[in-house]
């Protein structure tokens, strides 16, 4: 199959490119890229001006739930919900029943992504056996069959000793250890953002600290071991000071950020009356924390953007604050967020947009795509600027409808995928 | 049965209470008050009402208080504790909100160890819903009570300096008095050991203390608060005998405070612990005052509420 893309702006930072040209795709790959393309026989045409046209995008955290809680999501859902997101490829986090700490699962998995063609599916191996943190898991094997990077997601690694020995095994396969940072201890029973509104509301608190006390620990431990950290949903002013120092030092350390901690803040918790759809973890910080991740997002400290899409049951997620499941979903309202809120809101070029969703998560997990140099794969994303979009969780795709932007009004949204050439219809 | 001038349905808070609302239920109960001291304690306010008490939280003292209240207007009620209800067999909050709602009570009273419990049941019910505490939030009606005692002894709440002391962190009883003390213009300073010091909490409007002695000094009002010894890991205070060394109100910490100061306590008290018993016991205590009051401040908020003036009418 060969489609020609006519008209678009074609933004690629992988190339420094962002200007109106045409799109070649055939067999699966980028064939060319340049202007006024002819259409030769059989080519299919689609005529994009006034739209936009990326590398497709890729979101390296998510939570598709399959196997074993295929009432929240299922790897079909979820990748249809990447699709009408936007995405062309999701990274899948491992805490799923049972755990993707062998190669049976990670098998299981690929073998499921396959049967769905909505979105590229890559797995995301446990550093530990059942997500414990006590004995590492199978990392070689897992790398063997397929996974992108090694994470408990969900749990941090709490054993100094045991990260130590993730970050240097994990060296042999070239695997990004990726951690979320938590000091469990501090966290204790917290259940939002420790500041002002817990102390209003009486919810316990997650400080801030918990989550750079574990990234100091873990930065300290990569000098040592010269291993890859990725540090999942940084959230504090704190922790971006100490990637960035590290950074700086030449270790390497990438690190992501989510929509709703560049977005929201402690104070929806309680402008919301308490909604079960403004818990996750880590929590909405405080104001000040949202604007040095905003700084840190303009200024390249921050590698990427990533949706944590945590899809639970509605009968999970209306109960008590207390006593609800963390996580909200992403995939469905990413982009929109992202092109209202950072791009029109001049926080970032979309361009720099483009290179956080998708060239950056590529190179940082070695993924195909994240280019439309001729040859790469034909993984393209479309894009309306000018969209007018009401978000709604009734008509998600993914099962779940966990969002506090529910209601927002935004500008801008991804119109169609386009995988290994082909488009793709969620 | 002549409607009140109360509208709200439900309350949940004081946060967002307005002064004249507060006004009204410290009026209301006063009139209430002297029912107490009737040979026949009753009144037929209420009567072929039902109001249903929902304690998910071992509760003594508020929930014999709202059910005396309760009698007292003649409203029929029916009280579940944690260890009754269906809760304990796995029931959802919203399905037993939905149970309720079919039994067509007029009024429920909440006690729930989850801050917004009570909100999530107003928000799904449609009779009038009561907080007797949620969490470490809210209790409302322990600050209106707190306040009713405040205005009989001093005739006044604006201007007042009043000290909250102890576990502030772990307190609804402090959130709810911050809030209205503050609405009606008294001053507050909270004190307690910092470990138990909530982040944040000056953002609420209060001074911040860290001695008992700097907390009473000029105080018209001393309100002491229960360590709440169940909440607490090993890792706020490590004993009981320092916290009562370094924190409890005493004869000898109470002497900077004001000649005619009062001394409030919501109970249950740990004497020994935040308070010595010859301050308990002594002159300034209005403590035995604060539960008698809680019955008719109950009475009043149960009375408001259930014959509240629709909106709009």
């Amino acid at each position: 199959m060969t489609l020609l893309l006519r008209g678009a702006r074609i933004v690629d930072p992988s190339q420094d490119l962002d200007r109106q040209t045409d799109l070649l795709l055939a067999d699966g790959l980028v064939v060319q890229l340049g202007d006024a393309i002819e259409a030769g026989e059989g080519v299919e045409v689609m005529e994009l001006a006034g739209k936009v046209v990326t590398p497709g995008l890729i979101d390296v955290h998510t939570h598709l739930r399959e196997p074993g809680q295929e009432h929240k999501e299922t790897i079909e859902s979820g990748t249809r919900a990447a699709a009408a997101g936007g995405f062309t490829a999701v990274a899948c986090m491992a805490n799923t029943e049972p755990v993707n700490d062998n190669r049976s699962v990670t098998e299981h998995i690929l073998s499921e992504a396959r049967r769905h063609s909505y979105a590229r599916v890559y797995p995301i191996g446990a550093i530990t056996k059942g997500l414990r943190g006590e004995e590492l898991a199978e990392i070689g094997q897992l790398s063997a069959a397929g996974v992108v990077g090694i994470s408990d997601d969900g749990r941090p690694v709490e054993s100094a000793e045991l990260m130590r020995r993730a970050l240097s095994y994990s060296r042999h396969f070239d695997l990004p250890v990726i951690q979320h940072a938590q000091d469990m201890a501090l966290s204790g029973s917290g259940v939002m953002h420790e500041g002002a509104w817990s102390t209003q509301m009486g919810l316990p608190g997650i400080p801030g600290v918990a989550e750079d006390a574990m990234v100091a620990r873990d930065l300290l431990l990569v000098e040592l071991t010269g291993g890859r950290y990725h540090l999942q949903h940084l959230s504090t002013e704190r922790s971006l000071q100490l990637i960035q120092e590290a950074k700086g030092r030449g270790l390497q350390v990438t690190c992501e950020v989510t929509p709703h901690h560049l977005l929201l803040t402690d104070e929806a918790v309680f402008e919301s009356g308490m909604s079960t759809d403004t818990k996750m973890n880590p929590p909405l910080r405080q104001e000040s924390d949202r604007l040095a991740l905003l700084e840190g997002l303009a200024d390249g400290i921050i590698d990427l953007i990533a949706s944590d899409h945590a899809p639970h049951h509605p009968d999970e997620k209306d109960c008590e604050f207390s006593d609800a499941p963390f996580g909200i979903v992403g995939l469905e309202t990413t982009v929109s967020l992202c092109l209202d809120r950072l791009v029109a809101g001049g926080v970032l070029t979309l361009s720099r947009l483009i290179d956080l969703l998708s060239c950056r998560p590529a190179q940082v997990f070695g993924l195909e795509g994240g280019s439309l140099k001729e040859g790469s794969a034909a993984d393209v994303t479309i894009l309306d600027l000018e969209a007018e979009v009401t978000v709604d969780p009734r008509s998600f795709l993914s099962k779940a409808r966990n969002s506090p932007f529910g209601g927002w009004q935004l500008k801008g949204a991804p119109v169609r995928t386009i995988l290994a050439g082909r488009l793709v219809e969620p | 049965m002549p409607d009140t001038a109360w509208q709200a349905k439900d309350l949940l808070t004081i946060r967002g209470l307005e002064k004249g609302q507060v006004e009204l239920i410290l009026d209301t109960a006063e009139s209430f008050r002297e029912v107490a001291s009737r040979p026949i304690k009753k009144v037929p306010s209420l009567r072929g009402r039902t109001l249903l008490g929902l304690f998910f939280e071992p509760s003594t003292r508020t929930s014999s208080s709202f059910e005396i209240a309760a009698k007292r207007l003649s409203a029929d009620w029916v009280s579940f504790s944690s260890a009754s209800s269906s809760l304990a067999k796995g029931e959802s909050l919203i399905d037993t909100a939905r149970n309720l709602e079919a039994m067509a009570p007029d009024l429920v009273v909440v006690r729930h160890g989850h801050p917004g419990v009570p909100r999530m049941l107003a928000e799904r019910l449609g009779c009038s819903v009561v907080n007797a505490g949620d969490g470490a939030h809210e209790h409302p009606t322990q600050a209106l009570l707190d306040a009713f005692t405040i205005r009989r002894s001093k005739g006044r709440l604006e201007g007042l300096e009043v000290a909250i002391i102890g576990d502030i962190e772990h307190s609804r009883v402090a959130r709810s008095n911050i809030h209205l003390l503050l609405l009606m213009g008294a001053r507050v300073t909270v004190a307690g050991p910092r470990p138990m010091m909530p982040l944040g909490i000056e953002q609420m409007g209060v001074e911040v203390a860290f001695s008992t002695e700097d907390a009473v000094r000029d105080a018209d009002v001393v309100m002491m608060l229960r360590l709440q010894l169940e909440r607490h890991g090993a890792t706020r205070f490590p004993s009981l005998r320092e916290y009562f060394e370094v924190f409890a109100l005493t004869e000898k910490r109470l002497a900077g405070a004001k000649d005619d100061v009062i001394i409030l306590h919501p109970g249950p008290m740990n004497r020994g612990v935040e308070i010595a018993s010859e301050v308990a016991d002594g002159p300034y205590s209005v403590i035995l005052e604060q539960v008698a009051n809680g019955v008719a401040v109950r009475m009043a908020v149960l009375y408001l509420l259930t014959l509240r003036r629709e909106e709009g009418e």
